[in-house]
This record gives C-alpha cells, structure tokens and sequence, in this order.
C-alpha cells in the first residue's frame, strides 16, 4: 500500500453507472506518499473541492462521567490552532470563503471541508492546523460551553427530546449508547481543557481515517494535500472497546404532559450494517414505513384516517447495536388508537410480509432513487464516505443495485419475522392521556 | 400591487460562510435561459450535466397571502389536495409513478407562492411533466378526500405551531408586525379557519390560481433547452389558458408609530430568547438598491461568526450564547429585517436587549465600514459561485425570483447588483429601518411548570 518514489498511487477505477447506462461517475483509490488513502471523484465543471473524512469512534468513546467530550471537541477544533487564535482561524475562514466543520455522532467524529480551488492551499493549511495543532484557548472553550449548555438547557422540556431520552434510556440502559452524545449540564461543566486534549490525542489517527474528495482536483495534486492535511496525525488511535448490545424486552413509557398534540416512539431490535439479512430488512422497512407517499403506514395512518402527518419507520444501524425506529405524533386523545393501529402493522407485516407488488415497487423505487444520492460535491463525498465506514468496498456503487434486485419475498419474510415477531419493543408516549 | 423592475429576491439558503475576491461579479445561475409557452407558462432550463439527473418545479403564484378573510389555510389545503388525483390519473397514480422510476417528491405553500417538485433520472422527466400538467387543470376532489386530508393539516399544525413555544412566538410576532397585510397571517393558517375548509373553498381556489399562464416551470440538471422546449410544447403546451388570475394585492403597511412587544410564556420553556422584527422594504416593494444593501446589512450585523453581533455580544460581552441577524428578502410585499439572540449563563433578557440596543445605536451613530462591506460582498458573491454545484438549490432561488415578478435576466444579475452597494447605501438603509417605532420585540419565557421534568 505505502509507495515512495512519486508518490502516487491509483488503485482502481469504478464507476457508478447511473440510471440505464447513462454517465458514470469514476471513483479513484488515492495513497499518498505516507499511506493515507482517499476515494476521489475528479469534477472540474464547478470551481468547488469537497472532502468528507471521518474518524473511527465517536461519543460512545466519551470517559465515565464526561459525556459529551467528543460533541464539545467539534465545536472547537475550528476555534483556534497553531498560530491563529479563535478570532484569527475564523477571519481566515472567512477570507477566502472556506467551510470546515466537525461533527460527533456516536461511532464517528467527522469533517467536512469545502472550498474554492483558488484558495485550496489555505483550506488545507486550516484543515491541518485544526486537526493537529488545536490551541483550546479558555475564551472558546468556555463559548462553546455555553452554547452547549444553553441548548441542552432549551430542549429539557421538549416533548420530542423527552421521547428520545426516555427511548435511549430503555433501549440502551447503561450501555455508552445510552448517554446523549452532547452530554448532560452536569458532564459538560465538567469538562476541561486536558479532557478535550485526551479525546483528542487518543481518537485523531490516521489508522481509524476515512477520507472522500470530490471536484476539481486531479489524484496527482490529491496525493501530496492528503499528507499536508493529515500526515502528522498520530499513527494510531486508541479506541476503547464498546459492547455489543441487542435490545430485546417489553416496555410501555408513558410520560404525561399536557400538549396538544402526543409524540409516539418505538422501537425494537434491529440489525447492525454488517448483517447479512441487512439488505433485506432495508427493503422490509421501506415497505412498511419508508419515506415518501407510499408506505403501509403512511396510507393507514395519514392517507386512509388523518391521524398523523407525519409517520415512519426505519432502521438506525449503529456499529455495536442495531435498532428499528417508529416515530409519529397525533392529537392527544387518538394516541392510544396510534399506538394500536401501528402495533397491528407492524403484527401483520411479521406474520404474512408484504406483496409481490410491494416487494416489485419498493425494489423499483429504491434501485431508481440510488443515483440521486449523487447529485452535489459535497453529497457525492459523503455517500463515498459512508460505504468507507461501512466497509462495503470502492465497488459497492456498482454491486448495490443488484443486491437489491437480488432480494426475494422468502427474504423479506424471514427478516420481518426476526424483526417484527414478538412483544419485544419499547412504546414511548409523551402526552398521551391515561386509559 | 407595487410592483418594480427589480424585482429579484436571492433566497438561496447558504449554509456556509463563503467569499470569493471576484474582480467582476459573476452571473447568478449562468447557463440557465427562459421562454415563454402561448398559453403564458414561464418555462426556465437550468443544465448542469454532470450527474444524468433532473429537478422539475413548478411555481404557482398563489400563496397564502393571496387568501380571502376567513380563508385562512386554503393555499397549503390545496397543496394537500393536489395529491389527491385527476379525471386521467386517480388517486396515487401519480406518487406511485414517481415511486416506481425512484423519484422523490414533494410540494410545499409560502407566503407568496405554492410549488410542487419532483427528482428523477433524466429519462423520466417527460413523465413528470405529463402528470404535473395534467394536475394544472384536471383535479378531482370529493368530499371524503377533504375531509380526511383537513384531519392531516391539523395535525400538521399541531406538530409545527401548537406544539412549539417558539414557532407560536413567531406567528404572534408576525401578527404584531403586519398589521394591514396577510402576511400577519400564518401561512398553515389559523386552527379555527382551517378547520371550516371545504370543498367548495378548494375547488375556488384552484380555479382562481391554477392555470399556465400563472405558473413559472423550472426544469435543473441534465437538461437542454431544445429537451425542455420540445416536451413543453407536448405537456404543458396542451393545456388551455383557464383563466386570467386576479391581481396580486399586498396591502401596504401604515407607517409604523408605536414599538411593540409580545411575549410569549409556555412551561416547556426552559431556556429564554428574544427576537427583533423590524418592518423593512422586499426587493420588490422597495427602491432601486435598498434589498441589496439591506441583505449585506444583515450579513454584516449577523451572518456567522466573523459579525458584528457575534463578535460583540457571544464573544465580547460574553452576554449571549448565541446571536444572529436575517433578512427575509423574498417577498412579493413588504418585508421582515430581524436580530435574534439567547442569553449565556446568568445573563437576563434585559441585559441581553441592553446590549442588542447598544449594538444598533453604535451602528446607526458610526455606520458600517468599508472592510466590513467588503466581507460581506466576498460572502455573498463566493456563495454564488458555490451554488453552481447545486441544480436544486438554483432551481429554487430562481423560482422565488420569477414568482414574486423579477426576469431571469435581473435574477442573473443578482451578484453585480450586490457589487455595486455603498457604504453609504448601507448606512441609509439601517438608518431608515432599524427604528423602534418600525419593531416588534418577542421574548420567549418559562413559566412554572405544571408538568413532570
């Protein structure tokens, strides 16, 4: 993998046909002379560079006690770096009109950088600084504090930020999954500058790095910016291990409130992305309640009765855990008739799984709509990105149509039952009255 | 109506802070070209060939600001309901279409306009253009889709408005603000309203707005216009002139005398804000240079970190946790120039408003400088360039600017407008609108809980 020499390796092509043997899109393995490797789309139609990058472990990774490190650390690596303080890295941003962001879910802490091929030296010498030479001056750290306890603060009372609390707290008990990612007011006041500096040296590697570029750059300029950026990063990161976890019991929340309208949860065991059924149980949970105008759910909650206008189910794949998701809200007083019709969908579908035609639409609507993931730079980087985590291979553009196509009703049926059989869910309701 | 040449409104939303030194101003959407259909359809063609994917928009110029009294809520009803089937396509045929070629949809009402949508790989386009040109005049509503769909809207009211303390501060706000035109309305409409809609109500309105020579088409992506042309000409081009729509009134404002407060007081909240609206010009309502040099005001009072409510109030002063201007330029009538912020740690609303006071008093008194300006154009013009990688997003920006009267060729010259601005444009601008007299104040507050932590 590693070369020396000039420095550039191009390991294969791939290309994404779109729609029907139209145009393609070509994806190209990048090793820079150090060895860190990118997935490039070469794009010179727009003046614009897209990297998406990504670090395995995200706030699953926080210490005992410290919730929220890894979200509180996204917020400040573009607050001050090297030479530049707070007010100097964001004037530079600002000056030669670059975006970089971080963020924190629960398994990754990724970034996005997005500039103007003009002024592309100057996004990489600020993507380097931020990532290896974070100053956390006392003036950010306690800004960004601030606004990270002032939004906590705001949502406490939320009914939907109620649910998911409650929801988080059932499914995942004690697990890291379930503390919120951006902490609690205690854990974020608690956090110091050395907390930050720890996460910090110990997740920001080059062994745990995904990276994604897009636009007009070519491999050759790619090569050498990919070790400016990230070619000081420590070799390897230090992850703490995290359990695997499959949520299996029987739970009904009620937490009362007095709203108008009720907010509904539920969710069960699912699949986490590297199981072989995953394909199958996406498919599953299109028909039952994917997005769009055409789901079960949809027509017979919203379409057929106007109960809701809003009503899905999906999967929430997370790297040691897997869960399906119902999310809904309706006038208060229809909460328990929600709640019972969603059970009997969910109840059928696990028992007699859907249609020939269901199955012939959702694989229709789901192999059309994959190229129109690849519209912008920046949602051409962070697909790629995405099957990078997901260790699907640079050729799973080309593959995942036909895994699709490949899925039968024997499937569907067999992954419904290990999903939908049974009373093993959590119900959240807020606001629902008593009965 | 009030209505100028220059009429354009850059509504893109910009999600990043971008600038670019340009030694001349680029073209807003450069490829994009226009024409016109005998029956009056606007037609615009976006190409960008790089992905073999198109967006297809159709923009009526009918919002909820076009309603009568009493009618509240009609214009986003029908929007429900033109899902809900035609004399040639029944009920579904259409989403199921789009489903079946992995399309996505969607629709959605302002204040001034109503606009469906739909993505697709480019050979389906032409399929798209048949359904939405059938829906243009062929809608069937029954008394039971009503009903059902009215259910829904409600619901919908309560997930955004009745079960949000802040959106409810905003519809009170505006309803302080406007106080002659519907722009004081809700755009979702009020619950009590809504819920006396009917079918007749909808069968009017479709038949007051409706029609091709009312609508602007906007097709982005792997495109041409000679495509474009010959498939209007085949769908959209066979559907009759309904009828001449009524003319767009938007009431003008009474000039404003009194400042104004509300606030709004719910048990949910648990963390204060405050908001200053203040009535300000659109592109449209407003003279030659005013939008312009009040949307780079707004990017200089609060546009991200580098401004001067940002830099003064959450860094200085450390008074607020966050802070931030806008100007929502996009409207066929008057307009709303506003600041908001949330207080940090100890800090109360009065303090947190002292500052904001103080903020405004220094920038009238002192005026903005030539390097703030500067900036601010380096952001606007560089998001113009950044918006070419986004064939939707131009689609949309175009579409508010030909909905609300501007031509392509003004929506086009969007950047070398906002080159032109003055420092002393700017300061006439902010000296003329940020007055109290012109303000509404909304303070957003707890109350002691009777619910359950």
């Amino acid at each position: 993998m590693k070369l020396t020499g000039t420095a550039v390796a191009i390991g294969l092509f791939v290309s994404l046909v779109m729609a029907e043997g139209a145009e393609a899109i070509e994806i190209e393995r990048v090793v820079s002379p150090k060895g860190i490797e990118a997935w490039l789309v070469e794009e010179h139609t727009v003046p614009v560079i897209a990297v998406s990058f990504a670090f395995k472990g995200g706030s699953a990774q926080d210490p005992e006690g410290k919730a929220g490190v890894a979200n509180m650390l996204s917020g400040l690596l573009d607050e001050g770096a090297g030479p530049l303080d707070s007010r100097a890295f964001q004037a530079a941003l600002d000056a030669y009109s670059i975006g970089l962001s971080f963020d924190a879910s629960r398994d990754t802490f990724s970034g996005s950088l997005r500039t103007l091929s003009e002024h592309r030296d100057e996004a990489v010498r600020l993507a380097r600084l931020a990532l290896t030479q974070p100053r956390f001056d006392a003036e950010p750290v306690e800004r960004i504090r601030s606004q990270i306890i002032t939004g906590i603060k705001a949502s406490e009372r939320d009914p939907g930020e109620i649910a998911s609390r409650a929801m988080m707290e059932a499914v995942f008990g004690a697990h890291p999954y379930g503390v919120p990612s951006e902490g609690t007011v205690e854990s974020v006041t608690s956090i110091t500058a050395d907390d930050l500096r720890a996460w910090h040296r110990k997740l920001i590697a080059r062994d745990n790095l995904e990276v994604a570029v897009v636009g007009d750059i070519d491999a050759e300029t790619l090569a050498p910016m990919l070790d400016e950026i990230f070619g000081e990063l420590p070799l390897k990161a230090n992850r703490i291990g995290i359990p695997d976890l499959a949520p299996r019991q029987a739970k009904a929340i009620d937490v009362p409130m007095t709203i108008p309208q009720a907010i509904i949860q539920i969710a069960g065991n699912g699949l986490k992305r590297d199981d072989p059924d995953f394909i199958a149980a996406s498919v599953a949970s299109y028909i039952l309640g994917g997005g769009g105008f055409s789901s079960r759910l949809y027509k017979e909650i919203r379409e057929k009765r106007g109960l809701a206008y809003s009503v899905w189910l999906g999967l929430i794949p997370l790297d040691h855990a897997g869960l399906w998701f119902v999310s809904t809200s309706t006038r208060a007083d229809q909460a328990g008739t929600v709640v019972a019709l969603i059970e009997d969908e969910i109840a059928r579908f696990a028992e007699e799984g859907p249609t020939e035609q269901e199955l012939a639409d959702a694989k229709a609507y789901l192999i059309g709509s994959y190229p129109l993931r690849f519209d912008t730079s920046g949602a051409i980087s962070d697909q790629l990105l995405a099957i990078q985590l997901e260790d699907l291979g640079i050729d799973y553009v080309n593959r995942r149509n036909d895994l699709i196509a490949a899925i039968t009703i024997e499937d569907i049926r067999r992954v419904s039952k290990r999903l939908f059989e049974g009373e093993d869910r959590v119900v959240v309701r807020v606001g629902a009255p008593e009965t | 109506m009030r209505s100028t040449a220059r009429a354009f409104a850059f509504a893109l939303a910009v999600p990043l802070l971008m600038s670019v030194a340009a030694a001349e101003a680029p073209k807003f959407a450069k490829n994009a070209t226009s024409f016109t259909l005998d029956n009056g359809l606007e037609v615009v063609v976006i190409p960008d060939h790089r992905a073999p994917i198109v967006t297809h928009m159709v923009w009526y110029k009918a919002g909820a600001a076009d309603e009568r009294p009493g009618e509240s809520g009609i214009a986003h009803f029908l929007e429900h309901l033109m899902f809900k089937g035609t004399r040639n396509h029944p009920e579904g045929e259409f989403s199921k279409a789009v489903n079946s070629v992995g399309g996505n949809e969607n629709a959605f009402t302002t204040d001034d306009v109503t606009v469906y949508h739909q993505t697709v790989a480019k050979q389906h386009l032409p399929l798209m253009m048949e359904f939405e040109a059938d829906r243009m005049a062929n809608l069937v509503l029954s008394d039971a889709a009503v009903k059902t769909e009215r259910d829904v809207i409600l619901e919908e009211r309560r997930s955004r408005i009745d079960s949000d303390p802040r959106a409810q501060l905003g519809e009170a706000v505006r309803a302080t603000l406007f106080q002659n035109s519907r722009y004081g309305v809700p755009t979702i409409g009020w619950a009590h309203e809504m819920a006396e809609l009917d079918l007749a109500d909808a069968v009017s309105w479709y038949d007051r707005y409706y029609t091709p020579n009312n609508a602007v088409v906007i097709v982005a992506g792997d495109v041409t216009e000679a495509e474009v042309r010959q498939l209007a000409d085949a769908t959209y081009g066979k559907v009759a002139r309904r009828f001449d729509p009524p003319p767009r009134l938007r009431a003008t404002e009474p000039e404003p005398r009194a400042a104004r407060t509300v606030t709004l007081s719910d048990p949910q909240v648990t963390q204060s804000s405050m908001q200053r609206v203040y009535l300000a010009p659109s592109y449209v309502t407003g003279k030659p240079g005013e939008g312009e040099a009040l949307d780079l005001l707004a990017e200089i009072l609060g546009g991200g970190t580098t401004s001067r409510l940002y830099r003064d109030l959450v860094v200085g002063k450390a008074i607020a946790a966050s802070a931030g201007a806008f100007y929502q330029s996009g409207t066929l009538g008057e307009a709303m120039f506003g600041f908001y912020g949330v207080p940090r740690g100890e800090a109360t609303l009065a303090e947190l408003e002292t500052a904001f006071d103080a903020a405004i008093a220094e920038l009238l008194d002192k005026g903005v400088t030539e390097a703030e300006l500067a900036g601010a154009k380096r952001r606007l013009l560089a998001a113009t360039v950044y918006a070419e990688d986004n064939a939707e997003a131009l689609a949309r920006s175009l579409g508010t600017a030909l909905a609300t009267g501007a031509t392509l060729q003004e929506a086009q010259n969007w950047p070398a407008a906002i080159d032109a601005v003055t420092v002393d444009e700017v300061n006439a601008a902010a000296r003329a609108y940020l007055d109290i007299r012109r303000s509404v104040t909304g303070y957003l507050v707890g109350e002691p809980s009777q619910s359950p932590s």
